[in-house]
């Protein structure tokens, strides 16, 4: 789970490579020991004998010094600086036509991570499973290179934040190290059948730890494959890296686990910040939320709904709002994990070729989410196409690209047409949800009336038949 | 860092004019600001370091809330310089470029309030190497610095705008960084103040070894003497008490009469333990065995309390009432700074208070808190830009002195004090703008008379460079004679919101026209008439010293004058 945020900025440096994927990056580590230097510099260092980590002394003709530990170089950045770590921790970065002379004057020390002691708590806590698809939630940090370590272990996790121990007895498992962009239907399947054994297993609410680019995506998935949930199942990330201390992934986390562990609700959810300040962490739910910002901690919010539980993190409180499905260890949790692929969500613009509609359904769609502007609507001619792909059996859906509100088809004309050549509008749906369910009902079915009875069906609170005024 | 926090909230404010997403943490940077790069490597040249080839941004982690990421950016621009200071040469290690913080606004046993509005503006750290001796070669080093800084003409005005972190060690104590010295008179005194302190401690080391105290024998045993203090009339303790708080007390073995030892002016070893509680435990305060019975008190409650912890007269003992959790955490500081107290001086990062003294602020960080900042690429410098800034660098101090000398005629002790003055732009203003005041003057004004108005308390900080233009401009316009200036600026410091003009009106310093003087010369002549009949040169002297006495700073004295000669003639005639 990573700040998106800071690798959109900085492609250029070493670290972020840590965060994109941790795993293999420790790899690279270890085959080579000039990490990042390349072609001249390359060749001066191993005539060296230094490895990332020595202490050098580079002298210039003039017979300035400069002495440090060799840091490992981006493969981003220039191949003309030898970058050393000062005595005093900062970094500095030396040409190399001033370097004349490089020596190695010492060994350096090996990046350690001493773990914080952990208190084991004798009473009996609820059993929440975490389960992590990838980036770099409640990583660790060695303060020396700035390296970023994935902590992979229920230990790890604990003891890089303590207080997930008093709330809950857990057990992590690492299902991917992917960042959210790369995963895909097959991803979403696994994480619903990983879920629904840890759940069979006892779990008392599952924790799954995420990018949060496409948090939303997986959280609507989840929502459609995992039915009768007996307990909720919370999907958690971080804006804020982890590595620095303002980060939210520690508090998104106690707060995930806590309403995992406690609140009365079962239902798929999105936990993260409410607002600015770290003061709660609400969970939203899985087919109502959507990413509204790029980088700040409360870029997600619930579209047309209210959240399920909120989190105070100051007193530990949870307060849970979902009233319809309340936890229930009993109840047997069905699973439907599938999802096809062959479903296109397609935007409308002025001047929108109609010509894609055609393409799409060439292209093998079986079902098409139309993102229509305001209550609606596309521009009459995608009239054609639209009544082509519908003969062809291609379903197509209505949600609107103004993210708040329902489409209403039968206001304007173009919505009456609209419907009367086929086109199915999806109430006060999420776009993405819409997406997401077809996807789903595709899997279940190859009958066109089929599909649009489910589409329409509430499966997961994705539809509701009154939008309300707080809570739009 | 967030365990350490986890009791103590931190509220920032933000003036939404001026605190972007970058401020407020929810945004990444942007990338180095290329201006104040510039500066930092004008700077680096000016002290004759060396700059870097390239820039790297680290991240400094900082635990008091005063950055919303919970780290400091900075990044080093040039290494090993020199500079000359009273004669000789101090080495300087680095220059680099840092953002400054978040600023204090308030605070309160569990929370702590800061304002953004000065977070992550540039700031220029200059490190000089630790060998300056005496705290007059502080002073005078310090002084050196400002007029490299000065010479860039891009340091603000104004106190704070320079601060001084001092780092301080002497044989047998600890290096301990002194933070936020906004005042360059004061740096001596702090050096010599801590030198004093660490002396103390050494001394108080000594002691305790000399009673044979071992850091151990200092236990984190905590007795609850909650019962004991029950019937005491400490107001602290019975409010701490009322809230559902416990009072705790440490016996501090072998301590007896150390705590009340002065480390500096009001500064006890007492107060060097207290302080750490409150940072640790966020507890409003201790009590000591040094200082009671008094605070309500009593001598009974004294003696069960040692009872209690089984200490006799060679312990000292330390009581917290407040919080549960607050009060352990507070004594176990007080145990970690007792038992320091036998070993060392401890390194710390302290802060200066206004008197010279300091107190703790928070422990020294050390390399193991900087990592990279992952956000900003490094900064390439190119030779041609080093090239571009080594051919325009700023004229010296030295130099600018001597140019105001021989183009606008002032002493060369008055030059220089421009020069060291955070005025010298300002001045350079008035006497562009107008010929009819002596630049003299203006110097004086802007040296002599703003530090004289200081010593008198008057708060000049308030006044802001348009005060200075319009009251010049006054003069030069003849609408107040230039004896006004010092009034006019006295009057301002307290009303900085208004102009100079307003001043004038209400000092009543606005110069008289002809017509008004005129009327108040001939009403003086006539009704001292019967003068004129004797001594003619005696009789304008005195009506002379009647007219001034009414219009002084109103009227030109030349002018007076001439009007009543002119009177005196046309009455006798």
């Amino acid at each position: 789970m990573t700040a998106r945020t800071c690798q959109s900025v900085s492609h250029k440096h070493t670290l972020n490579q840590f965060r994109r994927n941790p795993q293999r990056r420790y790899e690279s580590l270890s085959r080579t020991e000039l990490e990042g230097y390349q072609g001249q510099i390359l060749h001066h260092l191993q005539g060296a004998g230094a490895k990332v980590g020595s202490i050098i002394r580079v002298t210039s003709k003039d017979g300035e010094v400069f002495e440090g530990a060799l840091f490992p170089r981006s493969e981003y950045a220039d191949q003309n600086h030898i970058c050393l770590k000062m005595k005093n921790g900062y970094n500095i970065g030396i040409h190399l036509e001033r370097a004349e002379k490089i020596e190695v004057i010492g060994e350096g020390e090996k990046p350690h991570f001493t773990k914080p002691k952990v208190t084991t708590i004798h009473e009996v806590l609820p059993k929440v499973s975490l389960v992590s698809i990838g980036g770099t939630i409640a990583s660790r940090v060695d303060y020396r290179t700035g390296a970023v370590q994935p902590a992979l272990t229920a230990e790890d996790l604990t003891s890089v934040v303590p207080e997930l121990g008093s709330i809950a007895e857990i057990d992590a498992h690492i299902l991917y190290s992917e960042l959210s962009e790369n995963l895909t239907t097959a991803h979403w399947q696994k994480i619903a059948e990983e879920t629904a054994r840890l759940i069979r297993g006892g779990a008392d609410g599952v924790i799954i730890a995420h990018g949060t680019d496409t948090m939303h995506y997986t959280s609507a998935a989840l929502s459609f494959a995992l039915q009768d949930l007996p307990v909720p199942v919370l999907i958690v990330g971080a804006q804020r890296s982890s590595d620095r201390p303002s980060s939210d992934a520690a508090s998104n986390l106690t707060g995930g686990v806590a309403i995992a562990a406690r609140a009365d609700i079962a239902s798929v959810g999105v936990a993260m910040h409410s607002d600015m300040s770290d003061r709660f962490i609400v969970a939203h739910r899985g087919t109502r939320v959507r990413k509204c910002h790029t980088s700040r901690r409360d870029a997600f919010r619930s579209i047309n709904s209210p959240f399920l539980a909120r989190y105070d993190l100051q007193t530990n409180q949870i307060e849970s709002f979902d009233a319809v499905s309340r936890r229930d260890k009993n109840r047997q949790l069905s699973l439907k994990p599938h999802f096809d692929h062959h479903a296109n969500l397609v935007r409308f613009y002025p001047s929108f070729d109609p010509a894609l509609i055609d393409s799409v359904v060439a292209n093998g769609a079986r079902g098409i989410v139309l993102e229509g502007t305001g209550l609606g609507h596309v521009s009459r001619q995608c009239y054609e196409p639209i009544n082509r792909a519908v003969k062809q059996d291609v379903p197509i859906f209505m949600t609107s690209q103004t993210i708040w509100g329902r489409v209403d088809m039968n206001v304007y004309s173009t919505g009456r047409d609209l419907v009367d050549i086929g086109v199915v509008p999806l109430e006060d749906m999420l776009s993405e949800t819409a997406l997401v369910k077809l996807m789903w009902a595709l899997s279940q079915t190859k009958s066109r009336d089929k599909i649009r009875e489910t589409m329409l069906h509430p499966v997961a609170g994705e539809v509701t038949e009154r939008t309300l005024a707080e809570a739009s | 860092m967030f365990e350490f926090h986890k009791g103590k909230s931190i509220t920032y404010e933000a003036d939404p004019e001026t605190a972007c997403l970058v401020e407020l943490d929810e945004e990444p940077p942007r990338q180095l600001n290329s201006e104040a790069v510039d500066i930092a490597l004008t700077i680096t040249l000016l002290l004759k370091a060396r700059p870097l080839d390239e820039i790297h941004v680290m991240r400094k982690v900082v635990i008091d809330g005063s950055n919303t990421t919970g780290f400091q950016r900075t990044a080093v621009i040039g290494l090993d310089g020199a500079l000359r200071a009273d004669g000789r040469d101090v080495p300087v290690e680095q220059v680099t470029l840092e953002e400054d913080s978040g600023r204090k606004t308030g605070e309160t046993k569990t929370s702590a309030v800061y304002r953004l509005d000065r977070l992550g503006v540039p700031l220029i750290e200059i490190s000089t190497g630790p060998v300056i001796g005496t705290p007059e070669e502080a002073g005078k080093t310090a002084l050196a610095i400002g007029r490299i800084l000065r010479a860039t003409r891009k340091v603000k005005r104004g106190l704070g705008s320079i601060r001084q972190d001092l780092n301080i060690s002497i044989k047998q104590g600890a290096l301990v960084e002194i933070k936020g010295v906004q005042d360059l008179d004061l740096v001596s005194r702090v050096v010599e103040l801590e030198v004093q302190r660490q002396l103390n401690l050494v001394s108080i080391r000594d002691e305790l070894r000399f009673r044979q105290v071992k850091p151990l024998d200092i236990k984190e045993d905590f007795v609850d003497v909650t019962g004991i203090f029950a019937s005491s009339e400490s107001k602290i303790i019975q409010s701490a008490i009322k809230r559902g708080g416990k009072a705790y007390a440490v016996r501090l073995t072998g301590f007896a009469n150390l705590l009340k030892r002065e480390l500096a002016p009001g500064i006890r070893l007492g107060t060097e333990l207290a302080k750490r509680a409150i940072f640790w435990g966020r507890v409003g305060g201790i009590f000591h065995s040094d200082e009671l019975p008094a605070y309500g008190i009593e001598t009974g409650t004294v003696e069960a309390v040692k009872e209690r912890l089984g200490s006799d007269a060679r312990d000292a003992f330390v009581v917290i009432a407040d919080e549960e959790q607050a009060v352990l955490d507070g004594l176990r500081a007080v145990v970690e700074r007792a038992r320091e107290a036998v070993e060392k001086v401890p390194e710390e990062t302290r802060a200066a208070n206004p008197d010279g003294t300091t107190h703790y602020m928070r422990p020294r960080p050390g390399a193991a808190r900087m990592y990279p900042e992952t956000d900003v690429p490094p900064v390439a410098i190119s030779k041609d830009r080093i090239a571009r800034i080594a051919g325009s660098l700023p004229r010296m101090p030295a130099e600018v002195a001597g140019e105001l000398q021989v183009q606008h005629r002032l002493s060369p002790k008055l030059a220089s004090q421009i020069v060291d003055s955070e005025y010298l732009s300002l001045f350079e203003k008035i006497v562009g703008a107008s010929r009819e005041v002596s630049t003299s003057y203006v110097a004086t004004v802007l040296t002599e008379s703003l530090k004289s108005l200081q010593r008198e308390n008057v708060p000049v900080e308030n006044l802001r460079e348009e005060h200075f233009v319009q009251v010049f401009d006054l003069v030069a316009k003849g609408s107040t004679a230039k004896e006004s200036v010092v009034e006019v600026l006295r009057w301002l410091a307290a009303h900085p919101a208004s102009t100079a003009a307003d001043a004038l009106d209400d000092l009543g310093l606005r110069m008289l026209s002809e017509q008004d003087l005129a009327v108040i010369v001939n009403r003086v002549v006539s009704s001292n008439k019967s003068l004129l009949a004797n001594d003619r040169a005696k009789a304008l002297g005195k009506m002379m010293n009647l007219v001034m006495g009414e219009v002084r700073g109103r009227a030109d004295p030349t002018l007076v004058s001439e009007l009543l000669r002119v009177r005196i003639e046309r009455v006798l005639a």
